[in-house]
Formats: C-alpha cells, structure tokens, sequence
C-alpha cells in the first residue's frame, strides 16, 4: 500500500528568481526518496496544481549524484520583481509552496526518519 | 606564499552584516575578502542617487564598512575586493581614501574599476531580451555590461590594498584574484569553471554557511542570530573546501552546499559568466570535517562571445497599505474592507490598472496559487498598486487609511509606504565595444 505525506517530510528546498522565471531546487533527506520526489514535482503535475500561478513552461533537470532535481518555471512570479504586487515578489517562497505538494511513498520505499 | 588562496566572503548583498564581515577577517587567515554587494535593482537605483547627487551612486554602506575593515584587512594581509563603487566607483574610491586618512593610513592604495557603464554606447536599436529595443522603452538610468575576470585582473595587478568596481559578475570578483595567484590562462575553461564554482557558492555570502536555510525540526542550524560568513581554500586545480568562520554559528555541510549551488541557476550545464560556460552538473560535494564541504567535479566550456548589460528605467512608484482585524468575526471583516475598497478605488476613483489585495493571515505570498482557508482570527488587509504618478499612489494610501473610521469595525494598525521603483531589462554588447580602465587612488 503506499503511503501519502507532504513533501516537506522528505525533501528540502530553496528558490531563487531572474526576472519572471523561478527556480527550484529540491533534495531528498533519504535517497532513496529520490524516485518519489520526481513523481512529486513532475511538471505535469505542478501545472495541474498551481495554474493560475505556474502560466509558462516548466523545465526539470535531474540531479541524480545529488538526489534532487532542478525546476525552472518561466512565467511564474506573476510579473517577477519588476512588475509583482506579490509581497514575496522574489518568490523566495515558492520553495515552500512547493513542499506544500503530497508526495505518495511506494510500499518498498521507506517511511522517513523523523 | 601558500599552495592555497583563501577567499572569504563577507557581503552577499547591498545591505549584508558587517560585524560577522569583521569577525571573519580577525578569526581566519584570508588572502581575499570579497564584499558583494551589488543586485540589478540597486545598481538601477545608484544610477538614480548619482543623478540626485554627483558625489553619490555608490553603496550607502561603504563608509560604515569601510570604517569597520580597514583598520584589519591590511594588517591581516587581507585584500578587499567589492562592487560597492555601484554606479559611481570613483566617486567610492574617493570616500574609501578619506575613511583611510581619518583612519590614519596614509599611503593606503585603493584601484577603481571603470567603464561598466555603457549608456553611451547602446545603439538605440539594441535588442532588449525581454522584447522590443532599447530606445521604446522610456525613462533610461543606466546601462552596465557585466565585466569579468578578463577587465578585472589589470586592477588586481596594481597590488593596491582595495579594489572597487561598478557591475562585475558575482563569481567573477572571486574567480580573478583565483587566476591571479595561480596563473591560469584565461581559456583554460575546465579551472575557469571550477572557479565559477567557488565563486557562485560564496557570492550570496551567509546562503551557503547557514543563511536562508533553517527549518526548524526538520533542517537545524545552530546559533543563527551569529551565523558566519563563508571562505573558500582553493587549489591550483581549482577544487575547494567551503568552511565558514570558526567559532561562528551557522552550518556549512552538504545540504547547505547543495542548495546553494543551485540558487538561481536555470540549465545546469551552462551557467553563463563573461569567464566561461560552466556546468555544474557533475558537481561532487563531499563533506571533509566538521563545517567543511569539499566541491570539485566542474566542468566548462568557452565563454559567451558577447557580455551581458542590464539596462535600468525608472519605474514610478509602489504604493502599499494595510490595515488589521482580528478577534471574532475577523475574516469576515477583513473581505468586506477587501470589497470596499475594491469598489473605492474602481468606481469611486476610476482606478483601472492592477490592484492587489491580500488577506495575510488567510493567504498571502500563495494567495495566486492557492485558495483562501475560510478562519483566522488575525487578519492583515495588504493592498499594493504601482502607478506612474504619486498622486495615484496616495490614493491608495487615503482610502486604506480612511477604513479605520469607514470600513468594517475594529480594524486597526494602518500603516502605508510609496516607494519610487526601477524595472530592469537585458541586452547583449560585443566585447570590444566596453573599454575598462583602472585608477589607483592614494590615501
């Protein structure tokens, strides 16, 4: 049976801007939660989660030596810092808002530690 | 001289601490101090001060740091590299001379950097990267290409004890006192990398020893509130162990090591300087002892034939207000101020442009994203607008003001801030097309 929790439990995160496109890097905790990570943030799926926010193409580059992923989405700081009314117009806390995704842990894939 | 150049970081940003910059210095042994303290948007706004004021444009910290490091910098055998001179470096090398000769250090040698600015040599048909030319967009301030190691090492060369530059890319100011010391042709793109490594780790100062990382129960950093700024003991390989300054809180590891590396990083395998096209894909980070990350595994390929120039505009003004409720009832008082003042400031005042209001404490930094939760019981109405004229900012500002006596009950804490605001674009400029000079300053 698999399990669901939110990625916050297995992975961390920082976020970073240039100009309207946002950037992402996440990393599990335990490597062997690097497979759940991918089904957690594939593109597909953020897209289908934050519409109104994530309006452009969104890019993955897999970082597997260090269990984590690299996510560019363009068109994703409602304007960036030139234009946002966002009081996080940066979208220094994307990385966050992406935590806040259920990542589902397959049955051979271990609980995390804490 | 050492097998290894030791390179600390002690400013990622205009506005960066300046106590853990002295400790850093008086604690480790560094060839290199680097202050960086230059974003895209504060050197749009130097440009703005420089016309205000001819005698200003440089970083409005440069004294009280200057203050603060050169009284040690000199004596520890530590040189001092920064992009505070912003977008008037001579002007900062003329305020760093009369801080040396308050302090008594006559004879101190300071080089400036020049010619990053290039305004006027943007054809007015330059393309802008964001669409459209240089000459549509109105209200210009400045204009900076990105200078690199190649314009920085003739100032490095002078051997003066300080060194100020206007617009140098961020690793750039680590990577050149790296080729300076070991020698490194400037098509040896392999070590350029590996530099542009180091560099890029250390540029956002206290991001990769502890800064912006903490989580509490999740990622621990310890004593926080005297985190250390980070250093870099480079080979002549270019590899490099990140530590930070000893007995300093913070945390240099792995994690830190990682998430840094990919701070605004788009395509790993081509992060683009005026030095080189470096890939960082294959980055080994392997932690060697206790706050001490070993980094190596860069790999790089030619550099861009052109440099990067970010252009800046003016770009009127943001206005923010907002007003509190909280107790019983108070997100419903909150929605109803949100729908007065939607109504206010559209049929009212005939204010058509966007109009952003929050509800923190419901939703806010996500509010785009995410849906509003139904409850709290201490809600903030946040509203932002931007406008070409103060007199429509101000309009925000009365009419959140006037719902403390017109608007719901029990709202409280206005508070309301016009700031004037720079928009940036990019352009590309042939490399022959900048002509950097350097001048050495005495105290």
């Amino acid at each position: 049976m698999s399990r669901r929790l939110p990625l916050h439990a297995i992975a961390h995160a920082r976020a970073g801007d240039k100009g309207d496109t946002s950037n992402v890097c996440l990393f599990v905790y335990d490597h062997r939660h690097h497979p759940a990570l991918l089904r957690a943030v594939a593109p597909e799926r953020l897209r289908a989660a934050f519409p109104k926010l994530l309006r452009g193409p969104i890019r993955l580059y897999e970082l597997p030596h260090l269990h984590g992923v690299n996510l560019v989405m363009e068109s994703a700081l409602e304007g960036g810092v030139n234009a946002s009314l966002n009081l996080d117009g940066h979208g220094k806390s994307w990385s966050f808002l992406l935590l806040s995704l259920e990542a589902e842990l397959e049955e051979n894939e271990p609980a995390p530690a804490s | 001289m050492s097998a290894k150049l030791v390179i600390g970081c002690g400013a990622g940003f205009a506005a960066d601490r300046l106590d853990a910059a002295v400790e850093l210095v008086e604690r480790f042994a560094l060839d290199w101090l680097v202050l960086e303290c230059l974003g895209e948007r504060t050197l749009a706004f130097a440009h703005r001060d420089r016309r205000a004021d001819p005698a200003k444009g440089y970083n409005p910290l440069l004294e009280r740091r200057m203050r603060a490091l050169l009284p040690i910098c000199p004596r520890r055998g530590t040189r001092l590299l920064s992009n505070m001179g912003a977008a008037n470096p001579r002007a900062a090398g003329e305020a760093t001379v009369r801080v040396a000769r308050e302090l008594g250090l006559a004879g101190l040698r300071v080089a400036v950097l020049l010619g990053d600015e290039v305004s006027g040599v943007l054809d007015p048909d330059t393309p802008l990267w964001e669409g459209g030319r240089l000459a549509d967009r109105p209200g210009l301030v400045g204009a900076n290409a990105y200078l690199g190691v190649e314009q920085l090492l003739p100032a490095l060369a002078t051997g003066a004890e300080v060194i100020l530059t206007g617009r140098v890319a961020d690793p750039s100011l680590f990577v050149a006192p790296m080729v300076a010391r070991f020698g490194w042709a400037l098509d040896d793109w392999a070590k350029l990398a590996a530099a542009t490594v180091v560099g890029h780790l250390l540029e956002c100062g206290m991001q990769v020893s502890g800064g912006y990382f903490a989580d509490p129960g999740k990622k621990e950093v310890p004593e926080l509130a005297r985190c250390g700024f980070p250093f870099a003991e480079v080979g002549a390989d270019g590899t490099a162990v990140i530590g930070k300054t000893p007995g300093s809180g913070g945390r240099v590891d792995r994690r830190t090591v990682a998430e840094q590396l990919f701070y605004e990083v788009h395509d790993p395998t081509a992060y683009l300087t005026p030095d080189v096209t470096a890939d960082f894909s294959a980055v080994r980070i392997e932690e060697v002892g206790p706050d001490r990350v070993r980094v190596s595994g860069a790999r790089g390929r030619p550099r861009p034939p052109t440099l990067k120039v970010t252009v800046g505009f003016d770009g009127g003004f943001l206005a923010e207000a907002g007003v509190s409720y909280a107790g019983p009832n108070a997100a419903a008082r909150a929605r109803l101020a949100r729908s007065v003042l939607q109504e206010r400031m559209r049929a009212v005042h005939g204010f058509s442009g966007p109009l952003r209001i929050d509800l923190v404490g419901l939703r806010s930094l996500h509010a785009t994203a995410l849906c509003e939760p139904p409850e709290s019981e201490d809600v903030r109405l946040h509203a932002a607008l931007r406008a070409g004229d103060r007199a429509t900012a101000e309009l925000l500002l009365w009419e959140v003001e006037a719902l403390l006596t017109s608007g719901p009950a029990g709202g409280g804490g206005y508070r309301g801030t016009i700031v004037p605001q720079v928009t940036t674009a990019s352009a590309s400029l042939p490399r022959e097309r900048v002509t950097p000079r350097v001048e050495v300053l005495e105290a």
